[in-house]
């Protein structure tokens, strides 16, 4: 039975999310799509196929401020990576997260989109421009 | 037919339950017969014919490593602080076998956890602590243990600092090494391997201490082995008499290299390795990975490997080698003589499951077994417990429902497992 509660409310969440994501504009849909296939290359051995992280080791993507609140955060911690203990709801994190200033400014507008409404997430979507801007900001 | 199905299976429960477990042989202490009974369905895990589990306490806040003294407490190390107290004492009074009295102590995270000589050991990600206990095995002053060792790295990434204890009044402490591969920067693709590597003087490695000094540091101890990544299952063979541990071995060959190593060949590799290790053994990291299918040790990539060539002459090999990722966090060797003959002098390994094997699915979340005979593997390694998931497509370990992580022997020969993700102490028995 409660398997059965679980099930429906999963399906509920991934149907609101579908709704969510389909009344976005298309460009914003094709960058969410595009931004799929590369969590899947370069997030997803880390932060896993749920957005859920690794306890204690490698943080979640899930309704977390680092993800869902101010860009220029975001963006900065995906271009310069982290040597830091991140700390979540009380919990921390300690793998080390690699630089990936590697990735072009579509690249990462696309990703962080695709994570910023996925697992829940239900955020505004990330320019080239924005990344191109913020870029320019970080040494 | 369900109702059927469910009732017979409630009449098996029951009749396993009333199977009295009693402490044969030559245990030294007298050990009045155990009456415990297995939880309906074995609570929730899946076992051998004739061994049966129940949860012996729940809702603990991130159980690690845990002790069972010859009273039958348990010691529980935290590591995640439970009413500001980072360890706990466990007291089944009315022999039920479930605990229902319980204490904190110590304001310390932590995962060491180990009984010897009257004394009780605890490990925090820098220091390892004792507490005088009384002749029950009770602590005397939970407010003052003896400060043994200080001053361990800990730099996040494997900061862990998983304990045992020899015969001959000697600890031995892993300090993990705080980089998954000794690049440059760590875990970043095109970012070369230092050679030699820096983190090995201070890290990548087990310290021997003395188990009764106070205030040792780096200088006082013995870098007991190196070459070893990370090592939380960590335990001393009396047979053998040696010591022996499991390395979590290195993450991400396909991230770092997707031209050398598939996802599902970096799913596998590297082997999670059991070795027997003396003073002045060396393992091998960073510079060398084993590789389970070639039974060899290999290069590693970030130091001129290309997934073929071997190196690491210097090194010595696994004893056992299981699958990628499974990630040990206890061993056990087992010298009850409640489980069958098979068992006795036996390795269990608490695998507290993987996450580096994405997108593959997430494997480990077992306790292993591994048969012995005169100190050395006599067979293959085989699943003993299995379950503690509850499912197997996780999109996360997070969704495992348990992860088990410690291990401990009572003293009627019953296997205690800890489980830090649902916070549940497990105690497996042999009925017959």
């Amino acid at each position: 039975m409660k398997k059965i509660i679980v099930s429906i409310l999963a399906l509920c969440c991934f149907s609101l999310c579908l709704i969510a994501r389909q009344s976005q504009p298309a460009e914003v849909q094709e960058s969410i799509a595009r931004g799929e296939k590369l969590y899947t290359l370069y997030c997803l051995s880390c932060h896993q196929k749920s957005g859920n992280g690794v306890p204690h080791m490698n943080p979640p993507l899930v309704k977390t401020s680092y993800v869902t609140g101010d860009i220029k955060k975001l963006v900065t911690w995906v271009l310069k990576g982290s040597t830091e203990n991140v700390e979540i709801d009380g919990k921390s994190y300690s793998n080390n997260m690699p630089a990936q200033s590697y990735l072009k400014d579509d690249q990462i507008a696309d990703v962080l989109t695709y994570v910023r409404n996925s697992f829940g997430n239900t955020s505004s979507a990330i320019t080239p421009a924005d990344v191109k801007a913020i870029r320019a900001t970080v040494k | 037919m369900k109702k059927t199905f469910l009732n017979c299976f409630l009449l098996a429960a029951m009749l396993i339950g009333t199977t009295n477990v009693f402490a044969k042989g030559n245990d030294s202490l007298h050990i009045a017969a155990a009456t415990v009974k297995p939880d309906a369905g074995n609570a929730g895990l899946t076992l051998p014919k004739g061994f049966g589990a129940l949860v012996v306490a729940e809702n603990l806040n991130e159980p690690r490593h845990i002790a069972v003294t010859k009273e039958g407490d348990i010691y529980v190390k935290l590591a995640s602080l439970q009413g500001g107290k980072g360890i706990l004492w466990l007291h089944d009074a009315n022999g039920d076998g479930k605990t229902d009295e319980q204490k904190g102590f110590g304001n310390f995270k932590g995962t060491g956890m180990y009984v010897k000589n009257g004394y009780l050991y605890a490990s925090s990600d820098e220091e390892v602590f004792r507490y005088k206990l009384d002749a029950g095995d009770k602590i005397i002053n939970g407010d003052a243990p003896e400060k043994i060792v200080t001053g361990l790295l800990s730099r996040h990434e494997h900061e862990a600092k998983a304990i045992t204890l020899d015969n001959a009044g000697n600890i031995y402490v892993n300090i993990g090494a705080y980089s998954n591969a000794c690049q440059v920067k760590d875990r970043t693709k095109g970012s070369p391997g230092m050679k030699p590597c820096p983190i090995l003087d201070s890290a990548g490695g087990i310290w021997q201490f003395k188990a009764d000094k106070p205030n040792q540091n780096y200088g006082s101890g013995v870098r007991y082995a190196t070459g070893l990544r990370n090592v939380v299952g960590i335990n001393w063979n009396t047979e053998a008499n040696s010591l022996f541990v499991m390395q979590h071995g290195r993450d991400q060959l396909h991230d770092l290299f997707p031209d050398m190593y598939t996802s599902k060949q970096s799913a596998e590799l590297p082997a999670e390795c059991m070795y027997q290790v003396q003073k002045g053994t060396n393992c091998g990291w960073p510079y060398i990975y084993y590789d389970e299918f070639q039974h060899k040790k290999i290069l590693a990539p970030e130091f001129g490997g290309d997934g073929k060539k071997t190196a690491g002459e210097d090194a010595v090999d696994p004893v056992v080698a299981f699958p990628g990722h499974l990630a040990p966090n206890g061993l056990l060797f087992y010298t009850g003589s409640q489980f069958p003959e098979k068992y006795k002098n036996g390795a269990f390994i608490a695998f507290h499951g993987s996450w580096n094997r994405a997108p593959e699915p997430q494997k480990g979340f077992f306790v292993a077994f591994v048969p012995f005979k005169n100190g050395k593997p006599s067979g293959e390694w085989e699943i003993f417990a299995d379950g503690f998931a509850g499912g197997t497509d996780l999109g996360s370990p997070g969704d495992a429902k348990h992860r088990p992580c410690g291990l401990a022997q009572g003293p009627d020969g019953s296997l205690y497992v800890s489980d830090d993700q649902g916070g549940t102490i497990f105690r497996i028995v042999y009925g017959k």
